[in-house]
């Protein structure tokens, strides 16, 4: 028992002991309901349950699903503690690789023990033939050797092969089984039976059998090993998840399993931990980085009541945060769920090769047949040996794997290398469709800009004032509304450490602006319209306020005593990087299109600034999915970009939505492809990742069509008639070894892809 | 040499009706027997699984075959993957399901399975 985090170390294989994490336990006279109802069952020996960790250790014969309901009927829930977690579920996997690795190798070295020394003689020019007493003794002896290597080292591919030949179906164990129990049992004829066979017949091939089953454990073992690395972004992603947190219970702090962390836990992370679960700030402020799930380099400082993720990094200051999202519901958990997911689902592109890996094997089955069959009837002496060879060599070349490999194996590290920059896909359909995109639709507010309007501007038109004083005016007057842009002015102020003050005689003049008084003073504040109503003198600073206009910015002019103050300009900025990400999206070709709910004015303004020649503006929520299917119509891939709320219907219309994250504040589930930071690069990103995946999967595909549909005539002996070329069987083994390996290796090459530098 | 024709050729019908005409009937019913499918040598054994329309199933699955393939389970018609340790019970839960046929397999099919909906 580890006495740190409760849990049992190395649970044992019959469970005797059971550990339950209880939920909902507040008191401690919990514990004797819930230790007297757990003992009540006629199987359990003792329960005893730890408060402080909130578990409860059960001795006895049962099974945890009826501990649990027991727990659930007295108004508790429970959880099994030894559910294994995606951490150990890694490590277990990589003891289960790494074991698979070794009994390949071992099988490897036993079948080449044989089969390298009797290669060597056969090159070197030593009789493969049976002619005499003592060479069939010989023989004989090889031939039992050679059966027991394919009992010790390939008595996987015969089971296999049998067991997939009574269930109907046939994969790569039977080929290879069929391929090198051919070259066997004709070998053995030749010992035993001689004389039943042509002379220049009686030739076998042990070394052919020993061979390929060596050489295929060996490019099995290489491929586990570079299967392995094909993974690592999922091993990344889970390795963010910390072990442990330490929770406040009774007043003390603790160190318990991440496992055992509850709802509404208050949790302690000092500088330099990993967040453990999703929560919200309670005490202390810090700065965090979320780089890792965001791919945004720069921290992002947290006050009390921000949220937090978990997997992030506390860098500066020691908080407490009230747990608010625990074990699969933190966004970390959703994010490995939904990359495992899509790393493990299919482009339409790889249907095909699907199809035809259904009626592969027994194709290559028939191939083989008809090959012996032609060299039988049409061979030269000895036709059957050649037949035996052909038939043989056209079973080990014919390789299922390399065709089945081409595309999950590139999803995976796509769909990895996607997730490493922030960058979520939902499955292998929308990869596909996000290289194939033509037009992007980019939503204004929250995509191309901040989404939070902030005053840009502070045009000081009395110099009696101060700038300070001019926000104080303007925010007091302000902080009485609820308009966006009287927040952004109240926001701005309050940022820059000044206070809005009270005001009396409040007034809002619809359409025009607010009046109040303010010590004493006459204030207005609003569009051009409250100021010609008042006859306030503006002289030329209209031309000025247009300007900004011109800018995408909103001026609003401040009088005081009816005389004019300031205009202050309020605006959404555009994101730092739009303009720069905009420009990749249109250096790939991709026709780039502004959506807004805003006036044709301020979007053309923003569109022009970020080099956006399109404008669809004034258009209503509803009416955005219709942009959509209207750019459809004109034969446009289309993509959307939006927040992932009000764009829901325009983003799941269009052939790729994209919902764009602030921040870790993801809607997982709502889009195709979600972007974890707010940067427009993620698209950009996005769009680069899935071409290169793309280019990937055909890439192995062609590979894996071009060696079977090339290789398999060679084996067959098409050549022999012109160039009397005919493939050693083992030499096929190799190519067979080696062209799973090669897709796998290439799919490996998309772990260095980085997208274009930003 | 009239005889080894007939036989090649027979050998090749044999092959077609095994693994392509002959249609497997025989299902094995989860919602009368609690079932786990062990995944070893190459199979999904039971590999035709009958289960109840419309209503959530749960799965048990148990892995002893070490290779990487057979390692994921997919249910691509209901989105699903999962990755099935070594040698533990796993249990996969399904969504409820319209009647039909839907396959599982490994994500190189190699496993291959069907489970059917009635």
């Amino acid at each position: 028992m580890n006495k740190l985090t409760g849990k049992l170390d190395n649970p044992p294989a019959n469970k005797s002991t059971q550990e339950l994490i209880i939920e909902g336990a507040g008191c401690a006279s919990c514990v004797g309901k819930i230790e007297l109802a757990l003992k009540s069952i006629p199987d359990v020996d003792n329960a005893e349950m730890n408060f402080a960790l909130r578990t409860v250790s059960v001795t006895g014969q049962v099974g945890a699903e009826r501990l649990i309901k027991t727990i659930e009927a007295i108004g508790y829930n429970a959880k099994s503690a030894n559910e294994t977690s995606d951490n150990e579920l890694l490590d277990e996997k990589e003891i289960v690789d790494q074991k698979y690795y070794s009994s390949l190798m071992r099988q490897m070295w036993i079948a080449l023990g044989l089969g390298v020394p009797l290669m060597i003689y056969s090159i070197a020019g030593g009789p493969m033939t049976v002619d005499t007493t003592l060479e069939r003794g010989i023989w004989l002896f090889i031939g039992l050797l050679c059966a027991a290597i394919m009992y010790f080292a390939g008595k996987h591919f015969y089971v296999g092969a049998w067991k997939s030949f009574i269930n109907h179906t046939a994969n790569m164990d039977t080929l290879i089984a069929l391929g090198t129990g051919t070259a066997w049992i004709y070998s053995m004829v030749v010992v035993f039976f001689p004389m039943a066979l042509p002379e220049m017949a009686r030739h076998v091939y042990f070394e052919a059998t020993a061979m390929i089953i060596g050489l295929i454990n060996l490019g099995l073992a290489l491929e586990v090993k570079a299967r392995g690395r094909t993974s690592d972004a999922i091993k990344r992603l889970i390795g963010l998840q910390a072990k442990t947190a330490r929770v406040v219970r009774d007043k003390k702090e603790i160190d318990i399993a991440i496992e055992q962390v509850l709802l509404n836990d208050i949790v302690r992370v000092r500088p330099g931990e990993k967040i453990p679960v999703d929560g919200l700030v309670t005490q202390g402020h810090t700065s965090i980085d979320e780089s890792m799930l965001t791919g945004e380099p720069m921290p992002v400082e947290k006050v009390e009541g921000d949220e937090i993720v978990a997997g992030t990094l506390n860098k500066s200051g020691s908080i407490l945060f009230k747990a608010t999202r625990v074990g699969k519901d933190t966004a970390l958990a959703q994010i490995i769920n939904m990359v495992k997911r899509a790393q493990n689902s299919k482009p339409p592109i790889g249907r095909l090769a699907d199809i035809i890996s259904a009626y592969f094997v027994p194709v290559i089955m028939i191939t083989a047949v008809v090959s012996a069959l032609v060299w039988l009837n049409f061979g030269p002496d000895p036709a059957l040996a050649f037949a035996v060879v052909s038939a043989t060599t056209v079973l080990i070349i014919a390789c299922p794997c390399a065709l089945g490999l081409a595309t999950p194996m590139s999803v995976m590290v796509g769909v990895g290398k996607a997730a490493e920059a922030g960058v979520l896909i939902r499955n292998g359909e929308a990869l596909q469709t996000a290289s194939k995109i033509t037009a992007m639709i980019l939503d204004k507010t929250g995509t191309i800009t901040e989404g939070a309007p902030k005053v840009t501007d502070v045009l000081i038109v009395d110099n009696n004032y101060t700038e300070e004083y001019i926000l104080t005016v303007a925010s007091s007057i302000e902080s009485g509304s609820e308009h966006p842009l009287a927040q952004a002015i109240v926001e701005s102020t309050i940022e820059k450490g000044l206070e809005p003050e009270n005001v009396t005689d409040f007034h809002a003049i619809a359409g025009h602006g607010v009046e109040a008084i303010f010590k004493g003073q006459k204030l207005l504040f609003g569009n051009l319209k409250l100021m010609l109503k008042y006859g306030v003198a503006l002289k030329d600073f209209v031309a000025q306020a247009q300007q900004l206009a011109t800018e995408a910015k909103t001026p609003m002019y401040l009088a005081i005593d009816n005389k004019l103050a300031a205009i202050i300009a309020v605006s959404d900025p555009i994101k730092n990087d739009s303009i720069a990400a905009i420009k990749r999206l249109q250096a790939n070709g991709i026709r780039v299109i502004m959506l807004t709910g805003d006036n044709i004015a301020t979007a053309n303004a923003v569109a022009k600034k970020v080099g956006i020649t399109e404008v669809f503006a004034e258009v209503l929520p509803e009416d955005k999915a219709n942009k959509v299917a209207e750019l459809q119509a004109q034969g446009e891939i289309v993509g959307m970009t939006g927040d992932g709320i009000n764009d829901a219907p325009a983003l799941a219309l269009a052939n790729v939505g994209f919902a764009i994250g602030t921040g870790t504040d993801v809607a997982i589930e709502s889009a195709d492809i979600t972007l974890m930071r707010g940067s427009l690069h993620g698209l950009a990103d996005a769009i680069a990742v899935s071409k290169a995946t793309l280019r990937n999967i055909k890439q192995n595909l062609f590979g894996a069509f071009i060696y079977n549909v090339a290789g398999v005539p060679f084996a067959a002996g098409v050549l022999y008639p012109f160039f009397g070329l005919l493939l050693n069987p083992v030499i096929a083994g190799a190519a067979m070894a080696f062209s799973s390996l090669t897709v796998v290796s290439n799919a490996n090459r998309l772990r260095f892809f980085k997208p274009q530098d930003h | 040499m009239m005889v080894i024709n007939l036989i090649g050729l027979a050998l090749i019908a044999l092959i077609v009706w095994w693994f392509w005409l002959y249609k497997p009937s025989k299902a094995v019913d989860s919602s009368v027997e609690s079932i786990t499918i062990v995944v070893n040598d190459g199979v999904y054994q039971p590999s035709r699984i009958k289960v109840a329309a419309g209503k959530k199933t749960t799965l048990q699955f148990f892995r002893k075959d070490g290779s990487p393939c057979a390692a994921t389970v997919l249910f691509p018609d209901v989105e699903i993957s999962e990755e099935l340790p070594l040698e533990v019970n796993k249990s996969v839960e399904l969504p409820p399901m319209s009647s039909g046929e839907y396959p599982f397999h490994c994500p190189m099919k190699m496993y291959t399975g069907t489970l059917i909906v009635e």
